[in-house]
């Protein structure tokens, strides 16, 4: 795994990358790097050009206009089968008719390496993957879900790819197999120190797997940083609200970055704000689990009243439901041992301080 | 349940069975009968003996049997490579023009095979539409080529080429595309991605369409009498000859039950290797 503060050797290195399907661009002039031995995952909904994307970056696609850069070759006018790239699909994409020996030795087959080698291999592979020699010799139709899933990444690995391109292949697969997998996926990252990039929509395989996540929407990159980065200091409504629940509150502000807001009472004594003012008006961030319920006597930076509407168990954690006095709604989470002891329609006062709190520019 | 459903299953299928048995299994079997009956007689009160298939060694008749198989291999080796990049085009690359060329090849059969095998003789003839265009404009002639094998193979391949485009379509069609950009992105060539996924996968497509094309081929008379002139007797010319002016049922069958044992045996070979299930769409 790579420190992620690090910016590290760039090892794929996209400029002005554009994709167009007739009238619709479906991606605007992208520019990305991907640093050598990291996991990057670029996470989006559905129709955010991330296939798209990754479908370029392996060379299956034809890129409208821009460069991709493999070190200090220019490849985007290489075909996929030149490319020293390889994708696991959504689909797995394994051969039906092979059996799970020679789908792994597919990719060794083919650059003429001699049977006993890729023999060799194949079973080095299994065994790094954690399936029995025995599977060597197994049908594909015979493998479970997680099975396929391990042949595909060992018949990838074979390949000895620079850059191993993950297509959502964790989406088709039930939530306990996802989350085994999500840890192999983290740990087989390490033990290879093979540059990873991994495309899903799932928000919570990206903060397990990955070192550096990139948001994507409507073809373009919003955010690209660390998961903790992206998460306390989104730059957009968008990204805030990709990345779990989240309060806004629209605030104007003055030159010192003072905010003022009719529904918030600010009490930030001093007046020191660490976002500069850029423009005269942005929104006020907080995350659910830095709110507090308050007693009459507590002082927080940020106060608001209102009335608890509802709560929702989410398993280790509760989740509250507060209204304002002019409709606005708030979310509060609170671990199950620090759970709020009333009953909805209590009026309760919330509070947060100012270090939880994240300006975004965007009104 | 599971024991239910395959009865429920045969009870389906019994009427479908006994039609079957009547119009194709009670010919064959008087055909075998006639075939083990002493020479040139017509009923089967008699002993046993296999006169007939005597005569088939003695008299030579193992060489209309070698060209018809011969002609039939040829013109499915044609045929194939012929019909696999049309049959490639209409599974993965055509899209909706694949239903115009459907109904295209499909109306070429609207018309009698004959009718359709006349309209080359006249086109190729001495004096037919090309030649005697050709020596209209040119002032100088040129042979025929009727009357010669290759024009039979020729003939063989126009006939029979749906019988092998749309099972060989079909067999394309299995072949998932994520396996074939999957082998691309592992390394392959597009020759590579031929021989390692597209022909195993589409392979019941491509036994189908050969098995359908040879068979019909074999047993394939109308080319060789209108375009080759009986430059060369195939065996269904010899079974027709020896059931019309022979007047010899018992050889007639005899010939007949070679040829069918042959074919039969080279469709239970290839159909055991296939899937039928999944080229008639019930799985993948």
């Amino acid at each position: 795994m790579t420190d992620p503060a690090d910016p590290g050797t760039p090892v794929l290195r996209l400029h002005q990358v554009t994709k167009t399907f007739g009238e619709f661009t479906a991606l605007h002039g992208i520019d990305l790097e991907i640093r050598e031995g990291e996991f990057l995952t670029i996470v989006g909904p559905s129709g955010s050009g991330k296939s798209t994307l990754i479908r370029l970056m392996v060379g299956m696609d034809e890129l409208t206009a821009g460069e991709i850069w493999l070190r200090d070759q220019r490849i985007d006018q290489t075909p996929a089968n030149e490319r020293p790239t390889c994708m696991v699909f959504q689909s797995l994409a394994l051969f039906p008719h092979m059996t799970v020996g020679r789908n792994i030795e597919f990719p060794l087959k083919i650059r003429g390496v001699s049977p006993d080698e890729r023999r060799q291999r194949a079973l080095e592979l299994l065994q790094l993957l954690r399936l029995p020699d025995d599977y060597y010799d197994k049908q594909i139709g015979q493998c479970s879900g997680g099975e396929k899933q391990r042949v595909a990444l060992a018949r990838a690995l074979a390949f000895d790819p620079e850059i191993l391109f993950f297509d959502e292949p964790l989406s088709a697969l039930d939530y306990r197999l996802r989350k085994t997998l999500e840890k192999e996926l983290k740990d087989l990252h390490a033990r290879t120190g093979k540059t990873f990039v991994y495309i899903t929509h799932s928000l919570e395989e990206a903060m397990v797997m990955s070192d550096r996540i990139a948001i994507m929407r409507a073809g373009r990159f919003e955010q690209i940083a660390v998961a903790d980065e992206i998460y306390a200091r989104p730059v957009s409504r968008f990204v805030a609200e990709f990345m779990g629940e989240v309060n806004l509150f629209e605030v104007s502000l003055s030159a010192s970055g003072e905010p003022a807001s009719e529904l918030l009472d600010i009490n930030v004594s001093g007046g020191e704000y660490p976002w500069k003012n850029r423009d005269e008006s942005g929104l006020l961030m907080v995350r659910p689990e830095f709110v507090r319920f308050l007693s009459a006597s507590d002082t927080a930076d940020f106060v608001v009243q209102g009335s608890l509407q509802d709560e929702y168990a989410l398993g280790s954690r509760i989740q509250y439901e507060v209204v304002s006095s002019t409709g606005r709604r708030v979310t509060v989470e609170k671990l199950r041992e620090d759970r709020y002891l009333g009953a909805p329609g209590d009026d309760v006062i919330l509070g947060w301080d100012l270090e939880h709190t994240h300006l975004i520019a965007e009104a | 349940m599971e024991r239910l459903h395959s009865r429920l299953g045969l009870f389906s299928a019994l009427p479908m069975l006994v039609v079957l048995g009547l119009c194709f299994l009670a010919p064959l079997v008087v055909v075998a009968a006639f075939s083990v009956m002493p020479r040139k007689v017509f009923d089967l009160a008699h002993l046993p003996d296999f006169s007939a298939y005597l005569v088939f060694f003695q008299q030579g008749y193992y060489k209309p049997l070698f060209w018809s198989l011969g002609m039939a291999l040829v013109s499915t080796v044609i045929l194939f490579v012929v019909c696999w990049p049309l049959a490639f085009g209409m599974a993965k690359v055509f899209r909706r023009f694949t239903l115009v060329l459907t109904v295209a090849v499909v109306v070429s059969l609207f018309v009698s095979e004959n009718i359709r095998l006349f309209g080359w003789v006249l086109t190729l003839m001495k004096g037919g539409l090309i030649e005697g265009h050709w020596r209209a404009f040119t002032g100088e002639g040129f042979e025929s080529p009727l009357y010669k094998v290759p024009i039979i193979i020729f003939g063989l391949v126009y006939v029979y080429f749906p019988f092998m485009l749309f099972p060989l379509a079909q067999g394309i069609a299995m072949v998932p595309d994520d396996a074939r950009q999957a082998a691309s992105d592992l390394g392959a060539s597009k020759w590579q991605i031929l021989r390692e996924i597209d022909l195993p996968l589409a392979a019941p497509g491509i036994v189908v369409g050969s098995l359908l094309s040879f068979v019909l081929a074999a047993g394939a008379l109308a080319e060789s009498k209108l375009l080759g002139g009986q430059t060369v007797i195939v065996i269904a010319d010899s079974v027709e000859t020896a059931f019309t002016y022979g007047q010899d049922w018992p050889l007639g069958s005899a010939l007949s039950m070679v040829l069918i044992l042959i074919i039969g045996a080279m469709a239970i070979f290839g159909i055991s290797r296939v899937d039928l299930d999944a080229i008639i769409g019930r799985k993948r």
